[in-house]
């Protein structure tokens, strides 16, 4: 309140300033915002200068931010990228309804839905036990040969089939989550009401389990639109392997920094929703339980 | 002798270690109101889930119009679309608005057309008071609007038995007479009925049959008239007198 006083006194007495507590709250508002965009413009120019100065950053400017390169490599990896984007896509929609049939199965109960249940927790144990990228080198590289007959021998289709399986697991424990956090009177009245433990999971649990869990969904999003470009191992030229190629050839490495501009391109904007969604969410709850 | 609608015999249970219900006998005739009154822990709403086969039992017959419900490769789905129950927590479900709530089951179970489900449930909501609600969702609704919906939800099936485990234990005062007056209407219309209360006042009006229940048994059961006037059972009796001493009868 001193300075608020001071403040007074400096533009001419009480009053000229506004009441005294109605505006106190945008000013604080513009301080903190005056703060905040200070103190960033700081960070970014010390950490540019600390950047800028080292001995070896002419060396990396030209192996890594080279202008001609960047143009001449830009029109391969953004195929290449197309093609991650439609991965992503795709690999997601399937995860999606595939990992809520795991979870589902996982949450039957009674003594008769014991082999699919342990069918599912052994599914989950083993896949996320094992490492994304072995089971993609396992499955790309060790299925097609088999050569089986009938059995598709496309690297991307099994690269793709390994991601899904692996993101399914995950996907499946969070949908467990979501199911899990629905209040068991809920299922008790359901069922109280007729409805197959089947029904009762359709229409009451999982409708209320998937908007409890839209975040996490959301951040597994965010995971997976990356984590596609890891089918490259299979020599699949998406984004990624295209500006492998491109280094390979010219030994410019300017490619890996457009492939990652491109990602970030489309991840910055989900994690931003990410984060909207969840505080909507949160602040929707408050209002509702006080 | 006809059949009885309900009939309890030898039923016992445990959790874990705890007897929640000890060889509990119990016969509801056709059209009959049961009230069941004792302190919390008693027994009285497990009972009401075991008769719901919500909780499985130990030991003991649970007949319903002479079928028992409690042996092996019994459809529980068939037997709880006989009856309906209502929880002290309403239990709506949140993400359906009230229309939905009343029709799901008619609908998924019944397999009754949506239109005429939908009919029906607005029949049901004026009946009650509550057709000005029909697209709300239950978060907008007061306690007793949604205890009174929970009803109706039970009731879209057509059951004819009810149970209701204490309904009005988590309402505001003012609101309990809103559903209380409902199971009185339900009363009218000759629905049997197995009540877990603690409404005394409701329980002498409305009972044909009190069942005082201490400790998992039932000490204790007759007309209302007997057993709030004259109890014989000294758990009985100190059990009203507690309740006359917090000026609840």
């Amino acid at each position: 309140m001193n300075d608020r006083s001071s403040l007074d006194e400096f533009a001419g007495g009480p009053g000229l300033l506004g009441p005294p507590h109605a505006p106190r709250g945008r000013e604080e508002g513009t301080r903190a915002a005056l703060i905040a965009f200070g103190s960033t413009v700081i960070f970014i120019v010390v950490a540019l200068w600390a950047i800028l100065s080292s001995d070896a950053w002419p060396a990396v400017q030209k192996q890594f931010f080279n202008w001609d390169h960047f143009v001449a490599v830009f029109p391969e990896v953004l195929g290449g990228f197309w093609l991650d984007i439609k991965m992503f896509l795709f690999a997601e929609v399937v995860i999606l309804v595939f990992s809520l049939m795991i979870a589902m199965i996982r949450s039957l109960r009674g003594p008769a839905f014991f082999p699919l249940r342990a069918l599912a927790i052994i599914f989950i144990d083993l896949i996320r036990g094992i490492p994304v990228i072995l089971l993609i080198l396992l499955l790309g590289f060790g299925v097609p040969a088999l050569q089986l007959p009938g059995v598709p021998k496309s690297a991307l289709f099994w690269g793709l089939t390994a991601l899904i399986i692996s993101y399914s697991a995950y996907t499946a424990e969070v949908y467990r989550a979501g199911i899990e956090s629905v209040h068991e009177s809920q299922r008790m009245s359901a069922r109280s009401l007729g409805l197959t433990q089947g029904q009762a999971l359709r229409y009451v649990i999982v409708p209320q389990a998937i908007r409890n869990v839209i975040p996490a969904l959301l951040n597994g999003f965010v995971s997976l639109q990356k984590d596609v470009a890891l089918v490259l191992i299979l020599g699949i030229r998406e984004a990624v392997r295209e500006a492998d190629i491109y280094a390979a050839s010219t030994f410019n490495y300017t490619g890996y920094i457009a492939a990652a501009l491109l990602f970030l391109l489309v991840s910055v904007p989900v994690a931003r929703f990410t984060d909207w969604y969840t505080e909507r969410d949160r602040r929707k709850k408050q209002s509702v339980s006080t | 002798m006809t059949t009885p609608k309900l009939e309890i015999g030898g039923v016992w249970k445990a959790f874990g270690d705890k007897e929640v219900l000890r060889d509990v006998d119990l016969v509801v005739d056709h059209h009959e109101v049961v009230c069941m009154i004792g302190s919390s822990g008693s027994g009285k709403s497990t009972l009401l889930k075991c008769v719901n086969l919500l909780v499985p039992i130990d030991d003991g017959t649970i007949l319903l119009d002479g079928a028992d419900i409690t042996a092996a490769g019994v459809n529980q789905n068939q037997v709880r679309e006989a009856m309906g129950i209502v929880f002290q927590s309403f239990n709506l479900f949140p993400h359906m608005n009230v229309l939905d709530n009343i029709t799901l089951s008619p609908r998924k179970v019944h397999g009754v057309a949506r239109a005429e489900a939908e009919e029906k449930a607005k029949g049901l909501l004026e009946r009650f008071g509550l057709s000005e609600k029909v697209v709300e969702y239950p978060d907008r609704l007061s306690g007793g609007e949604q205890q009174r919906v929970a009803v109706i939800r039970a009731l879209a099936t057509e059951p004819d038995l009810m149970l209701f485990d204490e309904v009005t234990s988590a309402l505001d005062p003012e609101l309990v007479a809103e559903v209380l007056d409902v199971i009185r209407g339900l009363k009218d219309m000759g629905m049997t009925m197995v009540i877990a209360t603690h409404e005394m006042g409701f329980a002498r009006d409305v009972a044909d049959q009190v069942c005082f229940l201490d400790q998992g048994r039932i000490l204790e059961h007759g007309p209302p008239k007997q057993i709030f006037s004259t109890p014989q059972e000294p758990r009985t009796q100190q059990f009203l007198q507690r309740i006359i001493d917090a000026g609840r009868l």
